[in-house]
């Protein structure tokens, strides 16, 4: 097993560089984390911030990038979440979505529930399964130069698009956005879909 | 099945293998208008179909009812973001089953559903299939639930250990 290299990003930084270039994509947030990072970046109508479903965050991502392939989808998710939905990535494999990206803010603890080690701070690459599994691009990332090059293949390589942001478990300040599942629901197909949305 | 899916344009059909579903996981692979998404879990599927209604499509899940256990907790998302869903699922350890092991999960899919906040509707006759299927889907699509079409064993048969 490789030496286990000291993880140095910011989670909040990392997050909100990453959706400083959002543009239209539709965002898919994993429960906990990364759901506070991605609404500390910004709200916006078109993040589903998920706040149960543990596991599910990579499959919504592709019934979404499937339901609207000419739209960039991206899921960004915990080493917690992802670990539990970890056939899900296979699936994204037989799938191929080419607008898909699966960026997971790895702190390699599970932070919500009592900092307990992850499997990612144990060894397991979550991109070598990614790329195992057929993922075209697959990455673990460490450092901010290294961020910067992934960004644009986030929104512009044809997917499906796999990242391991290696960050430090340092915690950041709760930003709770709304929790309500029809409200959350709602608005994102409003966004999305318009008038036909309540069809 | 295939016929009712098609006219209430579901797009997106995942699946885990089923022999009782194998002959639709066939017809759905042959249709372009629909996707073919094999599974590695149940779960996947449900959280498939609320990515796929955010997105604007529906979504059906082909399952058996062993795998019904694997959905609750997922299946509690689509409960509180009243997401609609439509779960065919094939019965197992029920009407004639050798595999003993079958047949807890068989007994438990009934109330472990309901108990999640699915609505369950049971066909137990081949006649009665596709009026219930199509009545599944209008109740799940026009107002947003999680429906699931219980299909008997009695109708897929028992597999044979032979």
């Amino acid at each position: 097993m490789a030496k286990h290299r000291k993880p140095t990003l910011d989670r909040r930084q990392v997050a909100a560089e990453i959706l400083k270039h959002r543009g239209d994509a539709l965002v898919v947030p994993g429960l906990g984390a990364p759901t506070w990072d991605t609404a500390a970046a910004g709200d916006h109508a078109l993040n589903f911030y998920t706040w149960g479903g543990m596991g599910g965050a990579a499959m919504i991502g592709l019934g979404l990038a499937l339901a609207q392939p000419k739209r960039r989808v991206l899921v960004i998710t915990g080493d917690g979440e992802l670990l539990m939905g970890l056939g899900s990535l296979a699936t994204l494999g037989v799938q191929q979505p080419r607008n898909l990206a699966v960026i997971v803010i790895d702190n390699e603890h599970y932070g919500e529930t009592g900092m307990q080690q992850t499997h990612t701070r144990l060894g397991v690459d979550l991109a070598g399964i990614a790329k195992a599994a057929g993922f075209r691009a697959s990455g673990t990332i460490y450092g901010g130069a290294q961020l910067k090059a992934w960004i644009p293949r986030f929104y512009r390589q044809p997917g499906p698009v796999f990242a391991d942001i290696k960050v430090t478990t340092q915690s950041a300040p709760l930003v709770l956005p709304i929790r309500e599942g029809p409200a959350l629901k709602n608005r994102f197909r409003e966004a999305l879909l318009g008038a036909k949305a309540f069809e | 099945m295939h016929r009712v899916l098609s006219e209430q344009r579901v797009r997106q059909v995942s699946y885990v293998p089923d022999s009782g579903h194998a002959r639709l996981i066939n017809l759905v692979r042959a249709d372009r208008s629909m996707r073919a998404i094999p599974l590695t879990t149940e779960e996947e599927g449900v959280a498939l179909a609320v990515g796929a209604w955010l997105g604007g499509e529906k979504s059906v899940l082909l399952m058996q009812s062993s795998g019904a256990g694997n959905c609750i907790n997922m299946l509690g998302m689509v409960n509180e973001c009243r997401v609609p869903l439509l779960a065919l699922v094939t019965m197992r350890g029920h009407w004639g089953e050798f595999n003993p092991w079958q047949v807890p999960m068989s007994q438990a899919t009934v109330p472990s559903l309901e108990a999640i906040g699915v609505v369950v509707h049971k066909v137990e006759h081949a006649a009665e299939v596709e009026e219930t299927v199509a009545a599944a889907g209008r109740l799940a699509f026009n107002t947003c639930r999680a429906v699931a079409v219980l299909i008997s064993q009695r109708i897929v048969g028992a597999k044979q250990f032979k």
